[in-house]
This record gives structure tokens, sequence and C-alpha cells, in this order.
């Protein structure tokens, strides 16, 4: 699918992936490619096996019981898995964002200081200078300005989902994975974080996992789609949407698969 | 076809008679709690005084006082859960958070259970036999203490996973994916979230350890002396620092004695002393408890 001359282009890609869970094959043979600065969103049926490639992007499958990976997943043509890769290094340039927001126990300013704190930074000037740029660049400083020192706990859901994409942006990484970001928030949150996923392309090469086929077309330029383990098609969302090269697509983007 | 009415309530007397049980029974409870703790407070406030509190029963005087017992309660307290706080919360964190759910875990686990059902007394005899004799350590504070420990260890593990696993996954997922090493998120989020718990289960670990006295006796003994001090710092800290070594009896242990003594007047009077202190630390676990709700939640 991908060839080994092309692998150059891509942000990330990952090569022949095998994932199991203790005998559960999880991933069957994947290989997709990640392209920079543009946002590539996941579909496929629940339970096909995307949350766990999602996952694979930034080794956070490495904590959960019985996990094997054979293939190599590459980060700017570094193999992620090599025994030599520094686990911290690379979440720092991968970033992640779950599906249930969930802020710290703590003020909105060390919330979005948490990260930049790990990597080394005291300096209260340059924390302040971060925190109001990550709170800029997931369109929620206006909002939270006055309140920087009060607990994030008392944040909407769609304030907090925001919060928590800006505790990512705070690192600076280069890759954001999202995890169903918006399908714990009622809609009026959900368009302003998707209207933050479709700025934030302009700095940051985004990948995202969605269950909404309007969601997956309005914010994405490629789309892969995947299929009880398998990668079924990849390409640029417009082209897969419209004129799906295999009959499965079509029959899930109109609604056939759970 | 008619409807029957609505207005046709059968009495049931089972359901009456289950919920005047129910109630009985919780009154019951009540009942036996103000009982007591009026009863014991009746009998002893009568019999403290300044003197009770501040000196040492004298034989020859015919004079009560616990001061003696107060501080080495004072004693044993400390010096248990100096050894039995981060041994039991270390033990929950490995447990929890690095173990997985493999054999090691369930085995600890299975352990732990076992201990803490285990009558105090044969802690007392096991610490008897292993830190007096064989350790050499005599009756001292310090093997009352180690031995308390071995009892106390349980309590505060369960309790510390307990509040380890109601910590909400998200924490941990999301600290990790900022690039966190696991003992970072363990330090700034886990253990935070964690504390109120572990505090329950401290708090439950000093209950046990005042009103032990089985597993003490054996262990620390029953001395009453007061430490002797001179006034010069250095000299009372290594007189204080000695006193570990030294056999020492707790209120509880006391209590015991004043009872087999047949001294009733005083048993009431330390025995009112005793539960005084355990109401207070509850107070103080309590008002600590919604403190701390107040400061997150806002």
């Amino acid at each position: 699918m991908i060839g080994r001359g092309a692998m150059a282009e891509y942000k990330m890609a990952a090569e022949n992936l095998e994932l199991y869970y203790g005998n559960r094959h999880v991933l069957n043979n994947i290989s997709v490619g990640i392209r920079e600065k543009a946002v590539t969103a996941l579909i496929g049926p629940s339970g096909c096996g995307k949350s766990s490639f999602l996952r694979c992007l930034n080794r956070m499958n490495d904590m959960a019981e019985g996990v094997s990976i054979q293939g190599r997943i590459l980060l700017d043509g570094e193999d992620i898995y090599d025994a030599r890769t520094d686990v911290t290094k690379l979440r720092r340039r991968v970033g992640m964002v779950f599906q249930q927001p969930v802020p710290f126990p703590m003020s909105v300013y060390d919330n979005v200081a948490y990260g930049p704190r790990i990597h080394g930074i005291r300096n209260r000037q340059r924390l302040d200078r971060i925190v109001e740029e990550a709170l800029t660049g997931a369109a929620i400083w206006d909002e939270v300005k006055d309140r920087l020192g009060k607990s994030a706990l008392g944040l909407s859901g769609g304030q907090k989902q925001r919060l928590c994409i800006a505790r990512a942006l705070a690192v600076e990484p280069e890759v954001i994975l999202m995890d169903e970001p918006t399908s714990a928030l009622d809609p009026a949150a959900s368009f302003k974080v998707e209207e933050l996923v479709r700025s934030l392309k302009q700095r940051y090469t985004v990948v995202i996992v969605t269950h909404n086929m309007r969601q997956a077309a309005r914010i994405s330029d490629y789309a892969v789609f995947f299929l009880a383990g398998e990668v079924v098609e990849q390409g640029v969302t417009d082209s897969i949407f419209t004129y799906p090269a295999d009959r499965r697509t079509g029959d899930y983007i109109r609604g056939r698969y759970g | 076809m008619t409807e029957e009415s609505l207005y046709s309530r059968r009495k049931r007397p089972f359901e009456t008679a289950a919920a005047a049980a129910v109630y009985l029974a919780s009154a019951l409870s009540a009942v036996i709690f103000i009982g007591i703790t009026g009863y014991v407070f009746i009998k002893g406030t009568g019999a403290i005084s300044w003197k009770f509190l501040t000196s040492v029963s004298d034989p020859l005087k015919r004079t009560d006082g616990i001061a003696g017992n107060i501080i080495n309660t004072v004693y044993i307290v400390g010096l248990t859960l100096a050894a039995a706080v981060p041994a039991g919360v270390g033990a929950a964190v490995y447990l929890n958070e690095y173990a997985g759910c493999g054999r090691a875990a369930a085995l600890v686990n299975f352990a732990a259970e076992t201990l803490s059902g285990l009558p105090s007394v044969i802690f007392g005899l096991f610490g008897m036999v292993f830190f007096g004799e064989t350790l050499g350590l005599g009756y001292s504070l310090l093997s009352g203490a180690l031995t308390l420990t071995f009892m106390v260890l349980p309590l505060i593990m369960s309790n510390t996973r307990e509040a380890l696993r109601s910590v909400p996954e998200g924490y941990r997922y999301g600290a990790l994916g900022l690039g966190a090493s696991r003992w970072r998120m363990i330090r700034t989020l886990v253990l935070p979230a964690a504390m109120p718990g572990i505090l329950g289960g401290v708090v439950l670990a000093v209950g046990r350890i005042v009103g032990e006295s089985a597993a003490l006796l054996f262990t620390a003994g029953s001395s009453r002396f007061l430490p002797r001090l001179s006034g010069d710092l250095m000299a009372d800290l290594g007189e204080l620092g000695k006193k570990v070594m030294g056999s020492g009896g707790t209120l509880a242990v006391e209590l015991y004695l004043q009872i087999q003594n047949g001294n009733y007047r005083a048993a009431f009077a330390t025995a009112c002393v005793l539960m005084a202190a355990l109401m207070c630390l509850n107070l103080v676990f309590r008002a600590f408890g919604r403190m701390k709700k107040m400061l997150t939640a806002g």
C-alpha cells in the first residue's frame, strides 16, 4: 500500500503492524501513513481497532496487560518501538487527548503547566507565557484568563476538553492524537472543539478517531477506514467519501455497520 | 372489565414488622454506644484531675497518675506509624501501580487479609519471642511498636489500595500521555488524590494502636516511668531517644492492669481519657476531610 520510498513524505508511518492483547489479534498487518500538518481521521465500527492503533502511536498500549506488538511505527523515520527509544521524549513529541476530558484536580494554570514542568521548565515567566499560548491555542484563553488560579474541576464539559487540549499543546508536541474528543460533549461544545481541530493543523499533525462520519468529512484531510483489525482503505477524505474504492467502505460511510 | 379502585390499601403485617425490626436494630446500636460512653464518662470524669493527668502512680502514697502512660502511648503511636505507614503505603502502591494483577499480588493480598483477621495476642506472642528474645530488644517500646507494625500493616495497606483504586484512570493516562514517568505520576497525582483514603486508614490504625493491650503487654511491658529531663537540650534528646529501648505501658495496658488490680476508680478515669483521645482524633480527621473537599471542589 505504501512504498518504502514514499515513507519520507509521512510524519508518522506504521509498517506491517501486528497488535495482540493476550491471544486476541487486534490489529492485522497495518500499514498507514500520517501526513504532516494535516488532519487524518481514523474511522470504522466499534471494536475495529482504530483506538488501539491510535494508542500505538505514542505507546500508550505499553501499560496494558499482555500486549505484544510486531512491525514498526516510524516518527520522522525513527522506530518508536526501538529499544533505544525514550518514551518520555516520544510522548512529548506525540501528545494525546482522550475521549473523557479529565482535568487534574488542581488549578487551570497548574493543569496546563504540568507537562512543561515534567520537562524541566521552572522559570515562572516562561511558564506564564507557555500557559497563555497553550490556552489561546486551544481557544479557551478568554473563558479562563480570570480564573487561572481556580480549580479546573469547576469548568463545563466542553471547557474541560479544550483545557485538556491546551494541556497537550503546552509541551509543544509535533503530533496530536485525539481519541473521540467530542463524543462526551454536547453539540455546541463539539462544534467548538471541531473548529479548534481544524485550526490546529496549521502547526500540528493531527490524528483523530471518530465515530461521526459527518465530523470526519468536516474536519479531516485524510481518512483511514478500519474494519475488524485491518485497514480497508486510506486516502484523501473527499475521494474516500465520494468514490470509495472498496464496497465495504461505502457501506460503512452510508451507515450499514454499527 | 372493571378496574379495582386505588383506595383499597391492604395492611401488610410483614412490611410493618420488618420495618420495626430494622428500626429497633439501628436504635439498639445507638443506645449501646451512648450507654457505654455515657457510663464510662460519668464514672470516670470524677477521678480525672490535673494531678491524675500529670503524675505517675505511686503505690506508697496510693495515688494514681497516667502521665507516663500517655507519653508511652505517644511513643508507640509515633514509632509504629513511622514504620507501618511507609511500608503499608509503599506495598499498596507497588501492588496497585506496578505489579498488575499477577500471582505475587494475589499472594500478598491473601497474606494481608489473613493477617488482619489474626487475634492480637498472637502478634504479642510472636513479638515477644522474635523481637524480645531473638533480636534481643527485650521489653521495650521499640519491640512493642515493631509488633504493632505487623498488626496494622495490612490495615494501612488495604485502605491505601482501596484509595488508589478510586483514583480516576484519566489522571494516570493524562499524566503518562504528557510524558510523565510512572513515579512522577504517582507522586504528583495519584498519591495526592488518594490522600483522604490513606489518612482514613492511618486513623483506623491509630485507633487500633491506642486500643491495643494484649500485643503490647508481652512486648512493650507496663513500666510507667517519666523520662528524667534536666533542661539541657542535648542530654534531654538523648534521654528521650534512650526511652525507645526501655519498657513502657500504654494507656490501654495500664487500663488492663488497673482492672486486674481492682482499681476501678482509676480504670474508669483512664478509659475516659482513652475514649476522649479517640473521639478527638476522629473529629480532627473529619474536619480535615471537609476542608480538603472544600479546597478541591471550588
